[in-house]
């Protein structure tokens, strides 16, 4: 592993940017997919290139041969991302597992005294109308939105925004009746049945749980579950098979 | 779904950890899974950087055979060679440092160079 590629890695990772490391397994000779190119001494083949952008995007280290070579792509991308709208009493706990399992974090609640330091120590808070601050955070295939304010006027912005981006995750809080009433909104404010149909509601796994931390678990368990393994629908068919 | 088997929190503190030890001027080099097949308990990706003094962090399986990575990492500072190890039921070092839960997994170890 050459030094000056091993401290331009920790140094783009330092920077939060993308990083691919690709290394030949039985020469060592190693290569940075770098958001400037391709870095590194001796010729790398397109191909090998070309699967190191494919493995960045897919988030997904991996071995590949190439002729009589072998390289593994090791992907380092910056963490996933959960936007949270609603500094409500269940976010406090959700912050906290949703770190333990590596996501960065963003509440947004234009209340000024719910996103507070006090509540949310060390927490990145947005203060700015909810449609503004997702337009401004641009949610993508590696973040999840979870809206749980209850109240139409600041989750339903977000969500107008959230459900025409590529967010992997969107989950909103409140009973069926109340997402009822969420999915005619929606509809009424132009969305289509298959941006709706992204919504998890009623939010969360269904374990059993009311206590705050408890829907807080079921909530990052329903994450991780559709990270994985897609969303609820997939997962019903997979079990019934 | 695309999925890392590590958060990336804990790869970039690796990295960073193997960083710190090069420059304290210890010898450095860092292991990771390149290939699991059956229930290796730890994914692809996942990484352990270790000191010529025998300091580790990281794993690369559930502990099974992390002490082998790491005596095989002293060689890899000593003369600079990468290395790709087999670990596996059916490994003949199986009954020494084998997967307890019937896995396998190839670890690619080298040198981080000064």
């Amino acid at each position: 592993m050459q030094s000056s590629l091993f401290e331009k890695a920790v140094a783009l990772r330092a920077d939060n940017q993308p990083v691919v490391r690709i290394v030949e397994m039985l020469s060592g000779a190693d290569w940075l997919l770098t958001p400037a190119g391709i870095e590194g001494s001796g010729s790398l083949p397109p191909e090998v290139a070309e699967a190191a952008s494919e493995a960045q995007r897919h988030d997904r280290s991996h071995d590949i041969k190439h002729g009589a070579q072998r390289y593994f792509l090791h992907v380092y991308n910056p963490p996933r991302r959960l936007i949270i709208v609603g500094a409500v009493h269940i976010t406090q706990p959700l912050v906290q597992i949703a770190a333990a399992a590596g996501y960065a974090i963003t509440v947004i609640d234009p209340r000024g005294a719910f996103a507070t330091a006090e509540r949310f120590p060390g927490v990145d808070l947005n203060e700015d109308w909810p449609d503004e601050a997702m337009e401004a955070l641009k949610p993508d295939n590696r973040t999840a939105v979870v809206t749980l304010t209850h109240d139409p006027k600041l989750d339903d912005p977000a969500l107008e925004v959230a459900l025409r981006s590529e967010a992997f995750y969107i989950g909103c809080l409140g009973s069926r009746k109340t997402h009822a009433s969420r999915v005619e909104r929606l509809t009424a404010a132009g969305l289509t049945a298959e941006e709706i149909g992204k919504i998890h509601a009623p939010i969360g796994l269904h374990l059993g749980g009311r206590a705050p931390a408890e829907i807080a678990i079921a909530i990052m368990a329903q994450i991780t579950q559709v990270l994985h393994l897609g969303d609820g629908r997939e997962v019903k068919a997979k079990a019934a098979a | 779904m695309a999925e890392s088997s590590l958060t990336n929190a804990e790869a970039d503190a690796i990295l960073a950890q193997a960083r710190d030890w090069r420059s304290a001027g210890k010898g450095v080099a860092i292991a990771t899974v390149i290939s699991t097949w059956g229930s290796a308990p730890r994914g692809v990706g996942s990484q352990l950087a270790l000191t010529d003094d025998g300091a580790f962090v990281g794993s690369v399986s559930g502990g099974c055979v992390e002490g082998a990575v790491v005596t095989e990492g002293q060689e890899v500072i000593a003369d600079g060679k990468p290395r790709l190890l087999d670990f596996g039921i059916s490994d003949d070092q199986a009954w020494e440092v084998g997967l307890a839960c019937g896995g396998k997994l190839e670890i690619f170890i080298e040198r981080v160079e000064a």
